[in-house]
């Protein structure tokens, strides 16, 4: 039995964070949903967290992905702080950090060279996302 | 000794997180991972919390470890929760009652998935408190759904069991279907500003009664019985735990002081009558024979591969050139024949 086990596919773990002010989880929802219905696992972090947080639960948890969903527009504070925050615990290099939600051209270009992974903005598809996390997932 | 588990010992909380991973995915060296903290272990306290879904275990879990951080005490919290039978994947939420302890590094709290193989889950949650107890948590919380055998045989890594149960559980209160009344070292009746909280407390008092009476009230008598059993000499030699019942409000932190002295007492108890170590004797006990069985079992599994897989076993079976039995003295003889010649050269 253990023999099969140990050869299965390893888990991806999640985060879907929201971060903030901002008070509208119903896409943070649907995506949670949609992580796990593709065999993910999902820890879903509950609305108006801080960056302290988001790292807490991002390193305890030991998640592959850090998502963060942000509609408030506060993105260049808030997640500035959650990568370093990351960085501290030595939880940055082998986790995808991904944001989702509106953020305009040129911060999203900020954010890249901050180390985000990838964003995803409106319109973007669940399979994009998935195919995106399977591919990306860090090697453990 | 590996650089994991040197961070681990360290305090370094990434470290502690990816060792729990490696368990809980059963990576290539977790064995070992686990191996090297055994030295590391022994401190800390385990506290079971079992009940019904929505019975309020995450809160009450939740302000049980403030209060142990204002104590100045570090925490490990283990949260299980079940995975889809479909697609394998699962929404851990428990996370998101423990807002009290929200930023605040001391309290560990760490979400698992049952992952569809209870079996195995009960081996990897050890394990996990294997590793906060190396890493120097004082109390160590293992937090479950119990609907179950198999939820009973995870809370059996703790110390002390707390079950959980909500008022209006049912006329039967349905607890007692799924066999969890024995476990329980406490019984919090959460919730207990809510109708009927009175009435379930009342019933769960009758069942303990029960349940610790004379042996011929009924099978719970046999429960009881082989509590009192075993005992060692020395101070407290046969004293019996009777399970107390603790009423909570656990979103208002009522009751919680109460509890958390239910659980000291407990303790206590389990030092005074020796109760702690025979507990924790049966507990290796039982991961030994579990460890044997899995490798034993994977041994021969790659034996069976070697001979050919057990497809065409089955077809010699099926063509009555030998039978079952047949086919597993065959396949185990090498082994007898080498354990046989151990015992004849020490």
């Amino acid at each position: 039995m253990s023999v099969e086990q140990e050869q299965t596919e390893r888990t991806i773990r999640c985060l879907v964070a929201k971060v903030g002010l901002d008070g509208h989880d119903r896409g943070a929802h649907v995506i949670a949903r949609a992580l796990r219905d593709a065999g993910f696992e999902v820890i879903y972090s509950g609305l108006h967290r801080s960056p302290d947080e988001v790292v807490q639960a991002a390193v305890q948890e030991d998640v592959d992905v850090v998502g963060i969903s942000i509609l408030s527009g506060a993105h260049n504070t808030l997640v500035p702080k959650i990568l370093d925050g990351l960085r501290e615990y030595d939880a940055f290099d082998d986790r995808l950090v991904l944001v989702g939600g509106i953020v305009p051209d040129d911060d999203e270009a900020e954010l890249r060279e901050q180390g985000v992974d990838e964003i995803f903005g409106p319109g973007a598809s669940m399979e994009e996302m998935i195919a995106y996390i399977r591919e990306h997932a860090p090697e453990r | 000794m590996s650089d994991l588990v040197e961070d681990l010992v360290a305090g370094k909380h990434s470290a502690l997180a990816r060792v729990i991973t490696k368990i809980e995915n059963r990576s290539a060296g977790y064995r070992d991972l686990v191996s090297d903290l055994h030295a590391h272990t022994g401190h800390a306290d385990v506290i079971g919390v079992t009940g019904s879904p929505g019975a309020g275990k995450s809160t009450l879990v939740d302000k049980v470890a403030a209060a142990y951080r204002e104590e100045g005490l570090t925490v490990g919290v283990i949260a299980i929760d079940p995975s889809s039978p479909f697609s394998g994947g699962a929404v851990l939420g428990d996370r998101i009652r423990m807002a009290s302890n929200a930023g605040d590094m001391d309290v560990f709290f760490r979400s698992m998935s049952a992952r569809g193989s209870l079996g195995g889950l009960s081996t990897a949650t050890t394990d996990a408190v294997t590793a906060l107890d190396a890493f120097g948590k004082d109390k160590i919380v293992v937090e479950t759904v119990g609907a179950g055998q198999n939820e009973v045989d995870i809370v059996r890594t703790a110390d002390t069991v707390a079950v959980l149960v909500p008022p209006g559980s049912g006329d039967d209160v349905q607890m007692l279907k799924a066999g969890i009344l024995e476990i329980g070292d406490v019984f919090v009746v959460n919730k207990a500003d809510l109708d009927g909280a009175d009435r379930t407390v009342q019933q769960l008092r009758e069942m303990l009664g029960n349940r610790d009476g004379r042996p011929d009230t009924g099978h719970h008598g046999a429960a009881a019985t082989a509590r009192a059993d075993g005992d060692t000499d020395g101070p407290g030699e046969g004293e019996q735990w009777d399970p107390p019942i603790v009423e909570t409000v656990a979103n208002r932190g009522e009751g919680v002081t109460e509890f958390i002295e239910t659980l000291a007492e407990h303790g206590d108890y389990l030092d005074r009558t020796g109760k702690r170590e025979r507990q924790a004797r049966e507990r290796y006990a039982a991961e030994i024979r579990t460890l044997l069985r899995e490798d034993a079992n994977d041994l021969l599994a790659a034996e069976l591969e070697r001979r050919g897989g057990i497809e065409s076993y089955v077809d010699a079976v099926m063509a009555k050139e030998t039978d079952p039995y047949g086919v597993v003295d065959e396949v185990l003889a090498p082994l007898r024949a080498c354990l046989e010649e151990r015992e004849d050269a020490p």
